[in-house]
């Protein structure tokens, strides 16, 4: 231990041109290899399960559509699924399918955006602007569909806010086919380049075991070829009235994650023409009387990985707890597996592979003003935790 | 008069403004096709005037860590070099013929003149107490050691040539062949061979890294070490810095045009076609630049070391054959 602090700090952060958000990474650096990495985030905590609590139950899917810009269609479901196996609501089937539709549309518009990052990190601008122009028209339909390019607030409890608009099928399958030819070229030619896989191939391996210890999900788990997601899993909305793939790699290097995600674009691609086909008639919502007391969890397969949302009622207009824990959660310790023995310009894209996304992530962290210094470390979060507890258990 | 004549030819043109103006706008170019590559509009004419005088008038910090004196001179003294080694390029190309401005060996100079960049860049980073320069210095040092044998095997292969041209074969005129003048009246395209060719295409990718363009950004590497080298650098100083990359941007292609493709000339037609020659090797910069990710930095070594390295020493050989049997395309 005490050699460690020997060594130089290489700081990544707080404010870095590696990502846009808030977040520290101490890279404990022997020339350019990496020996150990420090994660320190908790610069950007927002309370959103605090705020929640003091929402009535059909305004929280508007707060939690927030608490990630990219993932705000999968917050709200997971939420608002939880909140529906409290209540014991079946949504429409119609619904459902127009739930599974703007997750994939989503999930591609997420995948895209990553592959342009990834780009950018390793000084491929050019990779970074075009993939940000694949995924333009992609955005535009989420605003002709939800009325927002982000932040869509189109799930609601037992539906949906609002049904798909008159003709939009039309619109659809002709940009579905652009992207899936833009892709296909940006796969290809992702899949070719000599230099690509000279800075990717076998860079951050995440071995399998590794990968079930620290229980990491989404295409981070499936590139380390573990075979996990929710949408087949524990199947919502209308994902198991659908033909699709899971798409695995087996090598868990930063290639791999690439090679899923753009898998996945193409998978979504078809999740999403066999939905629009498949859409049933009918009405998109069902009445809602009141949250009955209980508790639930709910499940949904973001972009970045499994989002899971806890909602407790106490029979009040008002959640008593909820608790969301995005898939950066998980993700961000895996770096401890995937990132010592690295050298530095690898660090930092496999850093950069999970996907992370802080804000959503972000736990309290309690420190010291000037100095900086941790005041309440995890055990100590902990304990409080444990003696809060026992407090509420005795009133009760 | 003579003195006026003399401070003109260096201040004003074609030295110090007409070089930093013409970078400036050479600077533009990369960004203006840097952007329609990307779909991008790109910026106006002048930004890359408006970046540098904002730089000026901004505070310059310097960190506490620092060195002062090196801090600062790092900046001026690869700013001057820039600067002569451009001076040096004009006068060969307006006057080749010109004997009291050019002197024996002056392609001896110009390569020292194109390392002291590189070599004020890693003694300013160095001195400024950053660990991300640290790590930037130690990447510069590996990158200048790595390219600077391939190009210095490049210009081998160009004074071969320039000596299969004319024939000379007494150590006199040997010689006089390291004037980079004399190269200049000699030999008229190295590059229209093979072993020419293929030393154009090292000696552009050594260009590449001394530019610091991808995939030779190593020692910059903004998302890895947020600007390595220059990442304690600010306002004036940074300015300084940016105008020699600038100058850079001028004086490397036009070095290369100088040994492999004639120079530029100075009538009216050999201008035009000198500027063409010009915009090709940017352009061919640009290209590199934007359809390459950024390497690491072994890889690099590797690169110029195990590839570049051999196939210099091949162009070599065959340029010394084609010396021996006379035969111009070898």
């Amino acid at each position: 231990m005490k050699k460690k602090f020997k060594l130089p700090i290489l700081a990544t952060g707080p404010v870095h041109p590696l990502q846009e958000e808030m977040e520290f990474f101490q890279l404990y650096v022997d020339g350019e290899t990496v020996v150990d990495i420090d994660v320190r985030l908790s610069y950007n905590h927002r309370g959103i399960e605090k705020i929640s609590e003091s929402l009535q139950f059909d305004q929280v899917p508007f707060l939690v559509s927030r608490i990630c810009g990219i993932c705000s269609a999968s917050h709200p479901l997971a939420y608002v699924q939880a909140v529906e196996e409290i209540a014991g609501i079946i949504p429409p089937e119609r619904a459902l399918y127009v739930r599974t539709i703007i997750n994939e549309l989503e999930r591609i518009h997420s995948h895209i955006l990553w592959v342009g990052l990834a780009g950018h990190f390793i000084g491929y601008e050019t990779v970074f602007m075009w993939a940000w122009k694949y995924r333009e028209p992609v955005l535009d339909m989420l605003e002709k569909i939800t009325g927002n390019r982000n932040n869509y607030g189109n799930v609601k409890i037992g539906g949906c806010r609002e049904d798909l608009p008159e003709g939009i099928e039309e619109e659809i399958y002709p940009i579905l086919d652009q992207i899936e030819k833009k892709m296909d070229m940006l796969t290809k030619a992702v899949l070719d380049d000599p230099i690509l896989h000279a800075r990717l191939k076998g860079v951050g391996v995440l071995k399998k075991e590794d990968a079930v210890n620290y229980a990491v999900t989404g295409p981070t788990a499936r590139a380390s070829g573990i075979p996990i997601d929710v949408r087949r899993d524990d199947p919502y909305a209308a994902y198991d009235l659908v033909d699709w793939n899971v798409c695995v790699q087996e090598e868990g290097d930063v290639f791999a994650k690439v090679v899923v995600r753009l898998l996945e674009v193409f998978e979504a691609i078809k999740i999403i023409r066999q939905a629009l086909a498949k859409l049933p008639k009918g009405p998109i919502t069902t009445e809602v009387k009141e949250i009955p007391p209980g508790e639930a969890i709910g499940r949904a397969e973001a972009p970045r990985g499994e989002t899971f949302h806890y909602v407790r009622s106490e029979g009040g207009n008002t959640p008593a707890r909820h608790k969301a824990r995005a898939p950066s959660y998980v993700n961000v310790p895996s770096f401890k597996a995937s990132c010592i023995g690295e050298k530095i310009s690898d660090v930092l894209i496999t850093l950069a592979a999970v996907d992370p996304c802080y804000s959503c992530t972000e736990r309290l962290g309690v420190v010291a003003p000037r100095s900086g210094k941790v005041i309440y470390d995890f055990d100590m979060l902990l304990q409080l935790s444990r003696e809060k507890t026992t407090r509420i258990r005795k009133g009760l | 008069m003579e003195v006026i004549r003399h401070l003109f030819w260096l201040l004003v043109f074609p030295g110090f403004l007409f070089t930093v103006i013409l970078g400036l706008y050479a600077c533009w170019i990369v960004r203006k096709v840097t952007a329609l590559i990307h779909h991008r509009i790109g910026p106006p004419v002048l930004q890359p005037l408006y970046d540098v005088l904002k730089l000026l008038g901004k505070e310059t910090l310097i960190p506490e860590a620092a060195n002062k004196t090196v801090f600062i001179s790092a900046p001026v003294v690869g700013f001057a070099s820039v600067l002569l080694l451009s001076i040096l390029l004009w006068a060969v190309d307006f006057s080749p013929a010109n004997e009291n401005g050019m002197f024996l060996g002056d392609v001896i100079v110009a390569i020292y003149l194109m390392v002291i960049p590189s070599l004020a860049l890693i003694l300013g980073s160095s001195a400024s107490g950053s660990p991300h320069a640290a790590i930037g210095t130690a990447r510069e040092i590996k990158l200048v050691t790595s390219y600077e044998l391939v190009l210095v095997m490049a210009f081998i292969v160009v004074l071969i040539k320039a000596m299969t041209f004319h024939g000379i074969s007494d150590a006199q005129n040997d010689i006089q062949l390291l004037s980079l003048s004399a190269i200049t009246q000699y030999q008229h395209t190295p590059i229209m061979s093979i072993s020419g060719f293929l030393a154009f295409l090292a000696a552009l990718l050594c260009v590449q890294a001394k530019l610091g363009f991808t995939p030779f950004d190593i020692p910059e590497a903004e998302t890895e070490i947020a600007g390595g080298v220059l990442i304690e650098y600010s306002g004036a100083l940074l300015a300084l810095w940016k105008m020699m990359q600038a100058i850079m941007l001028v004086a490397l292609p036009l070095f290369l045009v100088v040994l492999f493709m004639g120079g530029i000339g100075t009538s009216f037609g050999s201008i035009a076609l000198g500027t063409g020659k010009y915009v090709l090797v940017l352009v061919l910069l640009i290209l590199i630049k934007n359809t390459n990710p950024r390497m690491r930095i072994d890889q690099a070594v590797k690169f110029f070391w195990f590839y570049c390295g051999p196939v210099m020493a091949i162009a070599i050989v065959l340029a010394m054959l084609g010396k021996f049997y006379g035969k111009w395309w070898l």
